[in-house]
């Protein structure tokens, strides 16, 4: 029996911006096709963490590796290869504001593939039918509502047939229906297609649906307080983060006092 | 057409019709990713094409049991085939789909074939014509209203100072007068150099060199120091107030303020004039000496001593050409930061509008100086300044 290696492998990973340190020490491996959420409260680190993962921002300690291969240390050639096999939908979208629907998720085509045009048109058409924008495709940005240019953003994020998606809080701004079609959508992409999905998301309903696996991250320990399966944790975790998450408690009726924020 | 050839070790694709014990119908076979797709793309196209015509009407079957693996790309091309088929009054239906890769096709399937009623309108000339005409005429009636409102509160400011947020406008002021201070320096003492220098030589022909000096401070104070100064303050201050505010109105800032009762005008607009107004007339005068240093430094080459320069500069340069210089710098200082803001809360949405503000603000706060300038000149004329 091949043992099956970890497609994303997140090794003593610190990471922070300047001088300020969001995450510390953290480590943990995401498989090929599981679903995989990070969870915490704002403003814990979850952006910071992705945006480490996927190489936008070099770690301060620790390393990511991506089937093996560290974006930091490998060639400009390597590096092109491992971005090339992940999508990323950022969480304010950052769609480009010059360019159609249609245009935004052709673009990564035309660069990357020689597919004839029509070819490309109909891929972009049918990522865009996949999140029910189809009706959109000549729309610019500007012209959409907030949780269609989420959509919109996820239709680019998948263009090139991705191999692991990351998604920033994808069902954050979207209507109940929506979402749940997103949680459809996600399960039929990774059962189909086998894609890895790394998500950010505070949505509970989401979270049992979809995840694998989920870690939380808490802003004031700077680190994972809890990982596994969600529904396994909701009902037998006794962290009082975990059970504060999915509870849905305010801090103050957490029932023990929070030693570590005492100085606060 | 171009031919896509396969990369080496793919396994091949294909996309064939055939005959199924009478009735037509489509195989389709093979690695459906991008490289597959990209090979088949046209021929499959065309088989369908052919299959369908002879159906007339009926369903044309395809056989997908003999996809190995199917991506987006081969979605694409299943859509593709589907809307050729519809094209000529047939049904694709698909038959023989693996559970996973029928998964992937109802994600899709409800693609609308046609596109015609999705592409905007193209518009015609008459219509094109009209739409800039309105545009120009929306344009006017936004600067006269912007004018209005702007004076309006700059003469509630004269009544009540306290209400003008005056640590913007002292911040303002850094960014507008103290950080230009360099380049205002260097081009005046570049200019008046370079001036001075060309007509020396010029005049030395005649043995007029000593009358660079009324020239040089004439020509600086009445005319280049302000027109330098505020085509400056265009390109560093005009386009930073309209990127500024620009930016502000595209996240939504500038409805933000509205809403909490605040008047953006009150707000953005005065602060940044109020600086203007302050620095640009000290930028002018530190433009003016720095070309006289450049000038004196030319007269002092050709052997003059400093005092036969500043005598003559003062003597020539009468109170009168100095203050015609201030009063048409203030005039440019408001021209160019109420353009600048102006075009700031004109951008409309999307990210290039934030540039084309910029480029407005400091195109059109050009056209502005020089026409005011030109103004000027024909003022200064009647009234013997
Ligand atoms: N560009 C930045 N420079 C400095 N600090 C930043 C920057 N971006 C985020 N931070 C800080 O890092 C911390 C984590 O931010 P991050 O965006 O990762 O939070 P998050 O967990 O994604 O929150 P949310 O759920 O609200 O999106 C916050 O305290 C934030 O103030
Ligand atoms: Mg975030």
């Amino acid at each position: 029996m091949t043992a099956v290696h970890p497609i994303i492998s997140v090794r003593n990973l610190t990471c922070g911006y300047d001088d300020t340190i969001v995450v510390e020490n953290v480590s943990f491996d995401i498989m090929p096709g599981e679903v995989f959420i990070i969870l915490g409260g704002s403003g814990c680190g979850k952006s910071t963490l992705l945006k480490n993962m996927i190489g936008l921002y070099e770690p301060m300690a620790g390393q990511v590796l991506i089937d093996g291969r560290d974006l930091v240390t490998a060639s400009g050639r390597e590096r092109d290869e491992i971005i090339r096999r992940f999508g990323v939908m950022y969480q304010m979208g950052a769609l480009f504001g010059s360019m159609s629907l249609l245009q935004n998720v052709m673009l990564p085509l035309e660069e990357f593939t020689d597919l004839p045009r029509e070819a490309m048109t109909m891929i972009a058409r049918s990522k865009l039918a996949m999140v029910n924008l189809e009706k959109a495709l000549y729309k610019m940005p500007a012209a959409l509502s907030g949780g269609m240019r989420k959509r919109a953003a996820i239709a680019r994020a998948m263009a090139l047939d991705p191999t692991i998606l990351f998604l920033d809080e994808p069902g954050a701004g979207l209507d109940p229906i929506s979402s749940a079609e997103l949680d459809e959508l996600v399960l039929s992409l990774s059962r189909a297609l086998g894609i890895t999905f790394v998500i950010v998301t505070h949505e509970l309903e989401s979270i049992y649906k979809t995840a694998d696996r989920v870690i939380m991250l808490d802003k004031d320990v700077r680190t994972i307080v809890a990982q596994g399966d969600p529904r396994v944790l909701r009902d037998t975790s006794e962290n009082i983060y975990v059970k504060r998450f999915f509870h849905r408690m305010p801090s103050q009726d957490a029932g023990t006092p929070r030693v570590d924020c005492a100085a606060e | 057409m171009t031919h896509h050839p396969l990369p080496k070790d793919h396994p091949g694709a294909s996309v064939l019709a055939d005959q199924d014990g009478g009735s037509l119908r489509l195989m389709v076979r093979g690695r459906l990713d991008a490289p597959g797709t990209a090979h088949v793309w046209d021929e499959a196209a065309a088989a369908a094409h052919v299959a369908a015509g002879n159906l007339q009407g009926r369903d044309l079957p395809a056989d997908c049991s003999a996809i190995e693996y199917m991506d987006g790309s081969g979605v694409a091309l299943l859509l593709k085939l589907r809307e050729v088929v519809a094209a000529q009054g047939a049904t694709l239906a698909l038959t023989g789909l693996s559970p996973q890769h029928s998964q992937l096709i109802d994600l899709t399937w409800h693609c609308p074939d046609q596109l015609d009623s999705l592409i905007p309108e193209r518009r015609g000339l008459a219509h094109r014509v009209g739409m800039a005409a309105s545009e120009t005429l929306v344009a006017t009636r936004e600067m006269v209203s912007f004018v209005g409102e702007a004076s309006v509160i700059i003469a509630g400011v004269i009544r009540h100072p306290s209400r003008v947020r005056w640590k913007d406008v002292l911040l303002s002021c850094v960014q507008v007068g103290v950080d230009s201070l360099f380049i205002i320096t260097l081009i005046g003492f570049l200019m008046g150099l370079i001036m001075s220098f060309q007509s020396a030589i010029s005049l030395q022909r005649f043995g007029g060199e000593i009358f660079v000096p009324n020239m040089l401070g004439l020509v600086m104070f009445r005319e280049m120091g302000p027109l330098v100064t505020a085509i400056l303050l265009a390109a560093r201050s005009g386009s930073a107030f309209a990127a500024e505010i620009g930016t502000m109105k595209i996240n939504e800032e500038l409805d933000a303020l509205t809403t909490m009762g605040l008047s953006p005008m009150r707000f953005l607009v005065v602060p940044k004039l109020l600086s203007a107004l302050a620095m640009v007339p000290l930028m002018t005068i530190f433009f003016n000496l720095a070309s006289l240093v450049g000038g004196a430094l030319v007269m002092l080459s050709l052997g003059y001593p400093l005092v036969t320069f500043t005598s003559r500069v003062f003597k020539y340069v009468h109170y009168s050409d100095f203050f015609g210089g201030m009063a048409k710098a203030l005039v440019f200082a408001v021209l160019v930061a109420g353009v600048g803001c102006l075009r700031g809360m004109q951008t409309r949405s999307g990210a290039s509008a934030v540039g084309l503000s910029t480029t407005s603000a400091v195109v059109s706060g050009i056209i502005f100086i020089a026409f005011a300038d030109g103004l000027f000149a024909v003022a200064f004329y009647y009234l013997k300044i």
